[in-house]
């Protein structure tokens, strides 16, 4: 559970950065901020849904 | 000679070599292409996971996003040894090496300024949560009694007193846990270059205890690293049902944007 948790806290000030931070540059292939924060959303849905029903996708 | 360019960052070049045993995105190790002297740091990643469908997919996909996300980060943190690296967003990719070339001619002039503004500086992430008061999760380390014998038969009245009792000693929590990551936010930001504040951050995501008050970024010269660290330290004493937590350092990441 706590290796779990480290584990989570991590991912997730990472995220924040790689994020929500670092030099925007339009790449060729294009994904836009907005579809990024979607991408957030989702996560925290994926993640309620997880841990409701389902063992962690961290394993162990 | 086919795939994608994945871009981690722009730096100045820089002499001393990379870390050798470096995996980066998608398992291609780092490498430096040089352009009107600077430097962008890429991988060659497969079209069928970053082209811009697969791309946008895989990102909702959580193992493959942590995989892509430590490994940019591995990356970034070998940059960090030898330079100031200025990250890019997770995610930034091009055709091919003359499509990174344009960009660094393009954006010459914004990405030089950036480096200068971020050159011998780093990141440190501060989080202040507030515990409330212990009903529920509490963790099993530390015995924290709060004189309240649980499970005990209570009437009706005294149940609702006790509730009542509850619900404002958490109102009056919430209002200290605002005051203290304010004061302790005045005081880091006094202290550092720039600050940001971040989103605080979910709970269920995060999987810590307590509410996320305060979730901010310092930019602190590297050499005042120690003294910033201190700081924190020294603010984190003596208050009750509050955490601070430090990370990093980090690379300037919540600072690369443009001012």
């Amino acid at each position: 559970m706590t290796v779990i948790e480290r584990r989570e806290v991590a991912l997730v000030d990472l995220l924040d950065r790689l994020l929500a931070g670092g030099v925007v540059i339009t790449g060729d292939i294009t994904l836009r901020i907005a579809d990024v924060d979607l991408v957030r959303i989702d996560l925290n849905a994926l993640i309620s849904s997880v841990n409701a029903q389902v063992p962690s996708p961290w394993g162990d | 000679m086919t795939g994608l360019r994945y871009v981690y960052a722009v730096c100045h070049p820089f002499g001393t070599p990379l870390q050798s045993q470096l995996s980066g995105v998608a398992g291609d190790p780092p490498r430096l292409l040089h352009h009107h002297g600077l430097v962008a740091v890429v991988s060659h990643v497969p079209e069928r996971d970053f082209a811009e469908g697969p791309l946008r997919s895989h990102l909702e996909d959580l193992d493959w996003l942590t995989a892509t996300a430590r490994a940019h980060q591995g990356v970034i943190d070998a940059l960090t040894v030898v330079t100031t690296p200025l990250p890019l967003r997770l995610g930034t990719v091009f055709r091919d090496d003359s499509g990174v070339r344009v960009m660094i001619e393009e954006r010459e002039e914004s990405l030089r300024r950036t480096l200068e503004r971020l050159h011998g500086r780093v990141e440190w992430g501060v989080k202040v949560y507030a515990e409330p008061e212990p009903a529920d999760g509490a963790q099993g380390g530390a015995g924290s009694d709060d004189g309240v014998p649980a499970g005990k038969a209570v009437s009706g009245r005294d149940y609702l007193r006790q509730r009542r009792m509850r619900m404002r000693t958490n109102e009056n929590m919430w209002e200290r846990a605002e005051a203290f990551a304010g004061r302790l936010h005045e005081t880091l930001a006094a202290f550092a270059e720039d600050s940001r504040l971040h989103a605080p951050q979910n709970a269920t995501l995060s999987g810590a205890s307590g509410r996320n008050v305060l979730n901010a970024a310092y930019l602190v010269p590297r050499e005042e690293s120690e003294e910033f660290v201190e700081l924190v330290d020294r603010q984190k004493d003596d208050v009750p049902g509050m955490r601070v937590e430090l990370t990093g350092p980090w690379a300037a990441y919540s600072f690369a944007g443009e001012e």
